[in-house]
């Protein structure tokens, strides 16, 4: 049916959309967890919480709303996904708890105070990395008999899923570490300045393994990029371009081009990601046309997200307004 | 012994749940609480309400915290373990629990805020309007979790195509023929759970002589409404039992541990029911009770466990006892009720102290009763995952094993137990900071944030209360 191919594709872009801003915005805010060890003191380390305390919580509704919308929309990703990254959901899900009930708390204690930012911290890394392992099965691919995983437990822990996941935990505490560039002034600002570039060899370093190891574990993909040398190939080009345009800003301390030229890197290679499987959502196997419900579930949800992504985009605009500008130690006032 | 992931991942669910839904049964009544002292701050003009309003939003604030995050983990559960269940049923389930997501975030992001921080930015028919939203919001989002276990115990308006469910009437799935007992039951539950934790905390400020005037007012005010609502779930409980009786018989035969078919049978006040050899020992029973309670004719007919063969039985010693843990809870509810009838004149509910304390205990009971009633309705299910149709092997994930099945459920105990043991912590320091705290300026010098339902208490998490 034409109908039935339409909202797909909707779907498709739908969850695509939401995934894209569930890592631009979580990004950041893990990269604090991440970077928290390192962290030149404690005064740096609250000012650091203080620039993503507005904003946190709102961007991991993205990632709640992305999982609902998956088992709705493409319910076999969300059957075949879940039972083969059993043991790493549970270690994302833990992470995010860890993480969130920390930074809640940690406004709140004194003498604890350390304890919150130990789990902080860890549950930042470990979230991070799980997030990053997830993309790696992803491009992997799963191991299926009819319509449901047949794998082991640990099929998706492989030395090019720990890479992935390394180089997740490094891309997060690039937009992490230009974040604060973009918030903060004086010493931790300089801090930001000297590490970012260190970050973005690392995820440079993990962005060429993976560009690399791709085609060969994948023959779709190399068809893609290597049988006719097409247009895709702006992609890793503006990646790279990005990534020259965030060592110049750095160079130059500029304040805003870090942060926003470390988003188009993870923009154009998330898009160079999507374009190489394309169709393919659960690898390498089911087509996003495989993995679909059925017509009247799609469309019958698609209202209830037509009426609140609005409202939730308008909401998160709102809060980035009332709190834009450097924040202040001790707050946004 | 042979690790059996089956059996592992039902005790994982059931305490992932458990833990879960004792927090929204709260929020789901404080919100309506809370609306209500709002109005009549509004209505009457007396600074006593928005006191009490104040010090029940913290609580709300951060009870309604924990409960998202427990969320979150739930909502996992459904592929990592039952990922057979979840592929089977997503036409259903996945835009119905969307749309509690979407509820929710519709909720916090609209109206929460302005009702945590809004009271002296906005005008006061605008924050009483926050209020009633946030209080009807809470009942959308059961709404769409209710419509989907209902559809598990009673399935309707769907179709099975090639191992998949297809929607076939979207009103008959979402309107189930045991949802709208189910939704009385909890709105009711929901009610009890608010009005008893409210009882027992002013109980014990009363009892400690704090903010008396206030406290006094909100412990009035809970027991009258307690004298409504216990009795009342009494009776929607049998409306329910006999809509389960129709649709379930085997669970109900479970709960009255009644192993073979037949007329005028007796209700069992105790018994220890034993699956193996299909009998109960140590009856203590009264004569045709249940066939009463039950048909309402003292020799209406029963349903029997070996009605069925043994393997579609549930576990029939926890369904059994369950149900008369939440029966016998509801009991003491409606005891506490009129007996608070009773001291009413000359205003004893406030002096007895066998009273306020005895209320000060019950503000657990509605908890143990409403897990008790979710065990009596899930376990009472079994073999069951969608009733009559598929079990809990069908759905269970096929790549499962038993040793990654103890691996997460072990993980997860330790991470709620280090988790919420602190958020229940800090709930017990917001209780002890008591109206004092919430109508203080604020101890703890936080940045300003918006929307954050955790920084609407202002009380440290360490360091003296």
């Amino acid at each position: 049916m034409e109908q039935q191919f339409d909202l797909t594709v909707i779907w498709a872009g739908i969850i695509g959309f939401g995934l894209m801003m569930y890592v631009l915005m979580d990004g950041f805010d893990l990269g604090q967890g991440i970077l928290f060890p390192f962290a030149p003191d404690e005064k740096a380390r609250d000012t650091m919480m203080n620039s993503i305390a507005p904003v946190w919580d709102g961007n991991e509704t993205w990632l709640v709303l992305g999982g609902a919308g998956l088992l709705a929309a493409f319910p076999l990703v969300y059957s075949i996904f879940l039972p083969a990254l059993y043991i790493g959901v549970f270690l994302l899900l833990s992470g995010l708890i860890f993480r969130g009930v920390a930074f809640e708390f940690r406004f709140k204690a004194k003498t604890s105070k350390y304890l919150w930012s130990w789990s902080f911290s860890v549950g930042s890394i470990v979230a991070a990395f799980a997030q990053g392992a997830v993309v790696g099965a992803y491009i992997q691919g799963f191991e299926t008999e009819g319509f449901v995983y047949s794998g082991g437990a640990l099929d998706w822990l492989t030395p090019f899923t720990v890479i992935t996941g390394l180089g997740l935990v490094a891309g997060y505490s690039l937009l992490g570490s230009t974040w604060l560039i973009m918030k903060t002034e004086g010493a931790l600002q300089d801090w930001a300045y000297k590490i970012t570039p260190r970050l973005l060899a690392g995820l440079l370093t993990v962005f060429t393994i993976v560009c690399i190891y791709t085609p060969f574990i994948d023959a779709n993909v190399k068809t893609r990029w290597f049988d006719n040398i097409s247009v895709i190939w702006i992609l890793p080009a503006l990646t790279l371009y990005c990534s020259y345009i965030v060592l110049r800003s750095v160079k130059k301390r500029q304040d805003g081009m870090p942060f926003v030229a470390s988003m188009g890197i993870f923009l154009f290679s998330y898009l160079g990601l999507l374009v190489s499987k394309w169709p393919y959502i659960v690898p390498p196997n089911f087509t996003i046309y495989d993995a679909a419900s059925a017509y009247n579930s799609q469309l019958f949800l698609l209202l209830g997200f037509l009426f609140v992504i609005p409202i939730i985009l308008t909401y998160t605009t709102w809060t980035y307004w009332v709190f834009r500008g450097k924040v202040k130690q001790g707050g946004y006032h | 012994m042979e690790l059996d992931p089956l059996i592992l991942s039902r005790i994982q669910f059931a305490f992932i749940v458990c833990f879960h839904a004792i927090f929204p049964v709260f929020t789901i009544g404080l919100a309506s609480t809370i609306a209500g002292f709002e109005t009549l701050h509004f209505k009457t003009g007396n600074p006593i309400w928005q006191k009490l309003s104040k010090f029940w939003i913290q609580v709300f604030a951060v009870v309604f915290g924990i409960g998202v995050v427990s969320g979150i983990v739930m909502s996992f559960q459904f592929g990592t373990n039952w990922s057979n269940f979840s592929y089977a049923t997503a036409n259903f389930l996945g835009p119905v629990l969307s749309y509690e997501v979407i509820t929710a975030f519709f909720l916090e992001a609209a109206f929460l805020g302005v009702l945590l921080f809004g009271r002296d930015k906005v005008p006061q028919g605008v924050h009483l309007f926050a209020a009633i939203m946030v209080a009807s919001g809470t009942f959308i989002s059961s709404f769409w979790i209710l419509s989907a276990n209902s559809l598990m115990q009673t399935p309707e308006g769907l179709e099975l195509i090639n191992g998949m469910y297809y929607v076939t009437s979207w009103s008959d799935a979402l309107f189930t023929p045991s949802f709208g007992y189910r939704f009385l039951h909890m709105a009711l539950a929901s009610f009890l759970t608010a009005a008893f934790v409210v009882a027992g905390v002013s109980a014990w400020f009363v009892i400690q002589k704090r903010e008396l005037e206030a406290n006094k007012k909100a412990l009035s005010v809970a027991l009258w409404f307690l004298l409504v609502l216990a009795p009342t779930q009494v009776i929607v409980g049998d409306f329910h039992g006999l809509n389960t009786l129709e649709h379930q018989p085997t669970k109900v035969a479970a709960m009255e541990g009644n192993w073979e078919k037949s007329t005028g049978v007796p209700l069992l006040l105790f018994a220890i029911p034993d699956q193996e050899a299909q009998t109960n020992h140590f009856e203590v029973k009264i004569p045709k009770l249940a066939s009463y309670v039950l048909t309402h004719d003292w020799d209406g007919e029963v349903p029997g466990l070996k009605d069925v063969p043994e393997e579609e039985r549930p576990n029939v010693f926890i369904v059994f006892w369950s149900f008369r843990i939440m029966v016998g809870l509801g009991l003491l509810m409606v005891i506490f009720a009129i007996w608070g009838l009773v001291l009413r004149p000359k205003g004893r509910i406030y002096k007895s102290t066998t009273f306020l304390n005895g209320l000060r205990l019950m503000s657990i009971s509605p908890f143990i009763a409403v897990l008790a009633g979710w065990v009596v309705t899930e376990a009472g299910r079994a073999p069951w995952l969608i009733y009559g149709q598929m079990t809990h092997a069908q759905g269970l994930t096929p790549s499962l094993t038993g040793g990654m099945a103890l691996f997460t459920l072990i993980g997860y105990i330790v991470v709620y137990t280090l988790v919420f043991s602190s958020g229940i912590y800090y709930l017990l320091k917001v209780f002890r900071g008591g109206l004092e705290k919430a109508n203080a300026p604020h101890e703890m010098d936080e940045i300003e944030r918006p929307s954050r339902p955790f920084s609407a208490a202002h009380v440290a998490i360490d360091g003296d209360a």
